[in-house]
């Protein structure tokens, strides 16, 4: 499977209480679910068990399109994990996502790791296969 | 009477263990915290059995209860964790006990931080375990664990947001090392940082290079609180709490990064209730310790706090502005977190109030007005001014 980063990094599992449960089996559809509130339509990431803006426990996950547009970034030079030692430098981008309230994502940016990047850049998203989850990761466009 | 601390407790002694690289104290965590507490004590003039309270922040493990069993304090009357924010607690600590010896929930509070990264984990190494969950399932598979990686993130967007460069960070690394050669407790002390080698220093993760991260230290400080009152007859000059606030914006761990004001330290509500309680404004402020965890939060904190404005901070945050004695706005002046100790920010509390005594090894000439921020990026955060018997 090639992957961005090097195999060996924590494996990221569904919380015990199943709250971002649909999340981690949309991922492994190729599908980006996030939540959003029945009662007042407003989008939330990431999950919690109440919506943030009206006090509701009525949250629905909803698929979204994955394109966005890079908030911040970095460029990571410096292992923090072993699996990490012979991987550097790589690319970490937070993307916004305009169609689900302007929600924010954590991911990598594929491709050169040396280059550069804008803030603003528009991005898609991109489903990376691991053993048993997914990992969304974003592309230029 | 009005709901404030300012003037109502004094800091009667500090005191601190001798400063290590991460790993090599001899002693264990607990005799570091103990060793803190007594040297404190011993520069208040005051019993170590007249304690009756302990403060701390960052889940530190030198439990109060067997402090005060290993201390033989006559009564235990006040028990306190801040909870969260790791070394954002710094200050929050200091007002958490002030706040119980103000209220009579104690009369003798010690502050205190004691840490021992060799002897237990350390800050900058981290996800050595086979599987994560919650937030950390949405940040660590990519490769971003520790929190360095998790603050250049929104320092990096604050730089664009502003417009800013890097030099600014430069001047604040510089700044400490500067300090850190005129005080011999530090653990750079003897090893200074030139712009160069600053410039050719490797990257850790952009915007930050090696000299913008905090070092990683074994140590303990301590600082004790007592009445206004009883100031008078402590043995050493007086120094008051004018003011504390702790906290963050509106939704600051939104998680995965969501907060809606993302480009912050956190102190745009903090500040400015600080102030408030204080009685003074930025332009009163004599000196500043400034949390650095990385030096893209000090900038920022420094602008939250309205000791300069964004759209100022290259022409004001220099090498020359920070330097104590004639700087514009002396910064860490015992070389901080970055060249002094990371005793986790408790350092800064006490240089601070080194300040006010007349005893830094960068004196700034007649500081009366002292101000420490703790943490900046975290949740929550916390910062507080303390004032020379002028200032009341
Ligand atoms: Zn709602």
């Amino acid at each position: 499977m090639k992957t961005y980063l090097p195999s060996g990094l924590p494996k990221p599992v569904p919380q015990p209480d199943g709250l971002d449960a649909p999340y981690w089996e949309g991922t492994r559809r190729g599908e980006l679910r996030v939540q959003r509130c029945r009662a007042c339509r407003a989008w939330q990431w990431g999950p919690e068990w109440i919506c943030h803006a009206c006090l509701s426990f009525d949250l629905a996950w909803e698929a979204i399109d994955g394109r966005g547009t890079i908030y911040s970034w970095e460029r990571v030079w410096h292992p923090v994990h072993p699996a990490l030692e012979d991987a550097g430098p790589y690319l970490v981008v937070l993307v916004e996502l305009p169609h689900a309230g302007g929600i924010r994502m954590i991911g990598n940016l594929l491709g050169d790791p040396h280059q550069t990047v804008t803030i603003g850049a528009p991005v898609d998203a991109v489903f990376e296969s691991h053993e048993d989850h997914a990992l969304v990761q974003w592309r230029l466009t | 009477m009005s709901r404030t601390l300012r003037g109502r407790v004094a800091v009667a002694g500090i005191g601190e263990t001798a400063y290590y690289k991460h790993g090599q104290s001899p002693d264990a965590e607990f005799t570091l915290a103990l060793k803190a507490i007594l040297r404190a004590c011993e520069d208040a003039g005051i019993p170590p059995r007249e304690v009756d309270g302990f403060a701390s922040y960052s889940n530190d493990r030198s439990d109060p209860s067997r402090l005060a069993a290993a201390l033989g304090i006559r009564e235990l009357r006040f028990a306190n964790m801040q909870w969260g924010g790791g070394g954002g607690g710094g200050a929050a600590a200091v007002g958490n006990a002030a706040a119980a010896v103000a209220t009579g929930l104690a009369d003798c509070v010690v502050v205190f931080r004691a840490l021992a990264q060799g002897q237990f984990a350390r800050f900058g190494l981290g996800g050595q375990v086979p599987a994560v969950s919650g937030e950390q399932a949405f940040t660590f598979p990519y490769g971003m664990i520790s929190p360095g990686q998790r603050y250049a993130m929104r320092a990096m967007r604050f730089l664009h947001d502003h417009e800013i460069g890097r030099e600014p960070l430069r001047a604040i690394a510089l700044a400490s090392y500067r300090h850190a050669q005129s005080n011999p407790r530090a653990v750079m002390h003897g090893r200074p940082l030139t712009p160069e080698m600053y410039d050719a220093s490797r990257w850790i993760v952009e915007p930050f290079r090696l000299y913008d991260c905090c070092l990683e230290n074994d140590g303990a400080a301590a600082l004790v609180l007592v009445p206004a009152e009883r100031a008078r007859d402590l043995r050493q000059p007086r120094v008051y709490l004018l003011g504390v606030a702790q906290g963050s914006e509106h939704r600051n761990a939104a998680p995965v990064h969501n907060a809606p004001l993302y480009a912050t330290s956190s102190f745009t509500t903090v500040a400015p209730h600080l102030y408030e309680m204080a009685g003074v404004t930025p332009g009163d402020v004599d000196v500043v310790q400034s949390y650095e965890n990385f030096t893209g939060g000090v900038l920022m904190s420094l602008v939250e706090h309205g000791l300069f404005r964004a759209d100022e901070a290259v022409e004001v945050c220099t090498l020359e502005n920070l330097l104590a004695p004639k700087g514009r706005l002396p910064l860490n002046t015992s070389g901080g977190n970055l060249a002094e100790c990371y005793m986790h920010g408790l350092e800064l509390q006490l240089e601070a109030v080194r300040q006010l005594r007349g005893a830094s090894p960068n004196q700034v000439p007649d500081a009366e007005v002292s101000m420490v921020c703790a943490g900046p990026m975290v949740t929550p955060v916390s910062s507080l001014i303390f004032g020379t018997e002028a200032t009341l």
